[in-house]
């Protein structure tokens, strides 16, 4: 009875629909659907915008990285290549290749800078350059005798550090106004510059900032250690107290344990005393106003240029500097403000590897105008070093090129065989079937695997020489022929049956039909799949690794069976150096490696079209 | 032609009316109407035709433990058009392609019976499948050109079987065909073109061209016209009637019409069984059997 009584206003409410499609649950249900649409489209653009997101990070990460990477900075140095200092009897060849190239880069360096004396600072003087400018020099020599021989200058690259130096990417340095009249004491040794003004009490406080983060960091440090501190006592209590309870084997261990953590706690003691005396140090330091502040090599650089002259300071007040003379001063007259400059080196210098010597060097190099940013040939001509200016990519792209002619030449001929094989003339039978999933399965199969491979069959049985783009592209080969041979039989399989007839019709026998019909029209499909394949064997690393390609080899290599290195190993082997310059041409390697591949990538789709406009 | 020739039969069918009715009630005691599984030699047949071109003897067609045809017996005159009717999957298009080997490209496909053309046993393992097809030729349900140029089209046939010596003999043997097909005059100027750019009229008669030029003796048709419009089917129904001057022509088609048409003999497949088969003036006006009446007069099929 309440039903009835509850169905008619349940009826009568949704009075303008009542079909099937019309009323408002079908309208709801319509609207729901429609939702749901909205949704999913969301959550795919919601999808490839993070996707883009990613990819836009990693790319614009290492083209940023890369970018510095392939510009160098070069010295132009006078030398002594006159015929009577390298050659006096005119004796050629036999008598150059003994030159003390050395020299004559050591010698031409110290030309520059008459002032540096000791033994200490020529060194330093003679690492700004590339330890392998004498090579150069003596391989232009040796190369072309009659060009370079009188030469009275030549431009050698810069040691890693100095070039990153001129990228700024040393340190962040600061210029201060000056605005009192300096007047140095000496020209020589270590010297005082007062200033009428109080020009260095900005720089003070900076220093004074400083002590007073280091303070605050050696704080952090005495909490931590304080923390450990505590937790090996509160341990040493709880093994205590269990002691008693336990079995004899466990009592001497848990004794063990508290004598290991009491020693812990002597060292820990011994530190949080250091810290705490470095701590009061500081802090003494960075807020005593107005005295005389010692700069260590663990605090900024500040280096006063006047007279023609540089001086390294090593105390400072708010109108003084006190420091060591680096280049000569001209006179000890006085200097009016503007005329003379302070410039703070905010790393400091313990923290980097360029000196502030050879940063001074290095300026004066550049005011000389004798520096000159170049593009990075020796990044696109030579092969690896272990002087990271000197380190190029060519010893690799050329090992790839031989391994990927290797790879090609043996995967794509069997592998486009063994797919028309077996997709035109094999019968169907279990052993066509099992060797078709194994030919899946090795698809699947980890690279490495293949590299073990090479390893025992190609390097130990057949004794192949190791670390040579032949082998390499003989394992790659192996690699890829799954791929093509996939990739070539869907793409056979995707050429419609009614060309094989047409063919058969006419009499065509059946090689005669796959070879004038069914493989051409598969063809941009078998060369997508092969530049695929390619592409991938042109990024792997692993295999190579096994079969010796990792090896630092210094020559480019002029045949297949010389020993070299590809590509991607050469990324991997850089990754690993600590030099900043590594760091940046692992990048510039990356970008090179990626190009090729979008290059491969590029020609499949130019092959896939022209091929099918063709037909 | 055809509807005279019909007209014609009509009148001699009202004679013979009497004997053919004792006939169908024999076929029909024999073998109740659409039962799966028909004894061998029930096959009704008329007088068969003056030259025999292709024959075939107990023909048993197998895909895999399926069977496609049971035991047909047929006769292919020469130089007329044989239509096989009959509803889909009655085994016409697997009949046919026994007849040139076609079905050898299906690895399950096994073909047990005799076929012979002339006098060649076609099945005999000594016989070269290339030469039976450039004397058997195809034309598929689909027009499907080569994707290249009309003259590759159909200088392909003549060049794999080594018909032309110099390239005069090939582009001769090029143009005859494309005259014989009715299409050069529609193409002469652009020969260079790819085949695939013609409509699928002229494309089929493309095929056409290219099944001839290799000078077969006998023309295989696979529903030649099922995907064309009715112009382009009429004109290739014209062509087929032309090409019987030269060729034995075997076509598979369901459109009755057509058969009656182009045909001169008519053969009705049922269920893998080849129930009748006659002159095409007889099949359509004075069918024996129930089943042939039933799938001309449109009851089924």
């Amino acid at each position: 009875m309440t039903d009835v009584a509850a169905s008619p206003p349940a009826a009568g409410a949704p009075s303008q629909g009542q079909g099937l499609h019309t009323s408002d649950a079908a309208r709801k249900r319509l609207k729901a659907r429609y939702a749901s649409e909205a949704r999913f489209k969301f959550f795919g653009i919601a999808a490839v915008l993070t996707a883009a997101f990613f990819l836009v990070l990693l790319l614009s990460t290492i083209v940023g990285q890369a970018i510095p990477a392939f510009n160098q900075h070069y010295v132009t140095i006078p030398v002594d290549l006159s015929q009577e200092s390298l050659d006096p009897n005119n004796e050629g060849e036999a008598v150059l290749r003994r030159v003390d190239y050395d020299a004559v880069v050591r010698n031409g360096l110290r030309s520059l800078f008459p002032y540096v004396e000791s033994r200490g600072d020529r060194r330093t003087l003679g690492g700004l350059v590339s330890s392998g400018s004498a090579v150069r020099i003596r391989q232009e020599v040796l190369d072309d005798p009659d060009a370079t021989i009188g030469q009275t200058s030549f431009a050698v690259p810069l040691d890693d550090v100095a070039d990153l130096y001129f990228k700024g990417q040393v340190s962040e340095e600061r210029f201060v106004e000056t605005t009192g009249e300096a007047s140095p004491t000496g020209t020589e040794g270590t010297i005082q510059i007062l200033s009428t003004a109080n020009d260095f009490r900005d720089l003070l406080a900076d220093v004074k900032d400083f002590l007073g983060e280091q303070a605050d960091e050696v704080e952090r440090e005495l909490a931590s250690r304080e923390r450990s501190l505590e937790r090996a006592e509160i341990d040493i209590v709880s093994y205590r107290d269990r002691m008693p309870e336990e079995g004899s084997d466990r009592r001497e261990f848990f004794e063990d344990q508290v004598q290991i953590l009491e020693r812990g706690i002597n060292g820990l003691n011994a530190n949080i005393r250091d810290l705490t005396a470095e701590l009061a140090d500081l802090r003494a330091r960075s807020t005593a106003a107005g005295a005389d502040e010692v700069l260590t090599t663990e605090l900024p650089s500040i280096l006063v240029e006047i007279n023609g002259g540089v001086v390294k300071a090593s105390s400072i007040n708010a109108t003084a500097v006190e420091g060591e003379v680096i280049v000569p001063l001209t006179t000890t007259a006085a200097a009016s403000g503007g005329d003379w400059s302070i410039r703070e080196v905010v790393l400091p210098e313990r923290n980097r590897k360029l000196d502030d010597r050879s940063l001074i060097y290095l300026d004066q190099l550049a005011a000389d105008e004798r520096v000159e940013r170049q593009f990075n040939m020796i990044f696109f001509s030579s092969g690896a070093s272990r002087e990271a200016e000197l380190a190029g990519i060519w010893g690799a792209v050329v090992g790839s090129f031989f391994t990927m002619v290797v790879t090609l030449s043996l995967a794509f001929p069997l592998g486009v065989a063994a797919a028309i094989y077996l997709e035109e003339f094999a019968p169907k039978n279990r052993l066509t079937q099992l060797i078709e999933v194994n030919i899946n399965n090795l698809a699947a199969v980890p690279s490495i695997v293949f590299g073990l491979l090479g390893l025992a069959v190609f390097l130990n049985t057949f004794g192949l020489p190791r670390s040579a783009p032949l082998v390499g592209g003989m394992v790659l080969a192996l690699m890829t022929l799954p791929t093509i041979i996939i990739a070539s039989r869907a793409a056979l399989r995707a050429v419609p049956p009614s060309i094989r007839e047409g063919a058969l019709g006419v009499g065509a026998s059946k090689l005669q039909t796959v070879l004038h019909h069914v493989l051409p029209l598969a063809m941009p499909g078998i060369l997508t799949g092969t530049i695929i394949g390619m592409a991938q064997a042109l990024g792997e690393t692993a295999p190579l690794l096994m079969i010796g390609m990792v090896a630092f080899i210094v020559d480019i290599p002029a045949t297949p069976v010389d020993p070299s290195t590809v590509l991607p190993v050469q990324i991997f082997m850089w990754a690993d150096f600590p030099e900043v310059l590594f760091r940046q041409k692992t990048s510039a390697a990356i970008l090179v490696l990626l190009a090729f591949l979008v290059t491969m990538n590029a020609l499949a789709v130019i092959l896939r079209k022209r091929f099918e406009r063709r037909w | 032609m055809s509807t005279t020739n019909v007209q014609d039969a009509a009148q001699d069918m009202s004679q013979q009316a009497e004997t053919t009715t004792a006939h169908e009630t024999a076929a029909q005691s024999s073998q109740a109407p659409g039962s799966d599984v028909a004894p061998g030699g029930t096959t009704i047949t008329d007088a068969p035709p003056d030259v025999i071109k292709m024959k075939g003897r107990n023909v048993d067609v197998f895909y895999g433990d399926k069977q496609a045809l049971f035991d047909v017996d047929l006769d292919i005159g020469e130089r007329q058009v044989t239509a096989l009717i009959g509803p889909s999957g009655c085994g016409k298009s697997t009949f046919l392609r026994c007849l040139n080997r076609m079905n050898d490209t299906i690895d399950i496909a096994r073909i047990e019976g005799d076929i012979t053309l002339g006098e060649q046993d076609i099945y005999d393992p000594h016989i070269d499948v290339v030469e039976l097809r450039a004397r058997v030729g195809m034309i598929f349900q689909k027009p499907n050109p080569f994707p290249k140029s009309i003259f590759e089209n159909i200088a392909y046939g003549p060049r794999v079987h080594g018909l032309a010596d110099t390239k005069t003999d090939l582009e001769e043997i090029v143009v005859t065909s494309l005259q014989k097909a009715g299409l050069f005059e529609e193409v002469k100027d652009r020969l260079d073109a790819p085949g695939t750019g013609l409509s699928g009229g002229q494309q089929q008669r493309l095929c056409i061209a290219r099944a001839i030029a290799t000078s077969p003796e006998v023309l295989l048709m696979d529903e030649p016209c099922s995907a064309l419009d009715p112009i382009a089917t009429a004109k290739v129904e014209e062509l087929i009637d032309e090409l019987r001057e030269n060729f034995t022509v075997v076509i598979v088609t369901h459109s009755m019409q057509q058969a009656a048409r182009v045909s001169q003999r008519t053969a009705f497949f049922h269920l893998g069984i080849l129930v009748e088969v006659g002159a095409t003036d007889q099949i359509f006006t004075n069918p024996r059997d129930t089943r042939t009446r039933d799938y001309i007069t449109g009851r089924f099929g």
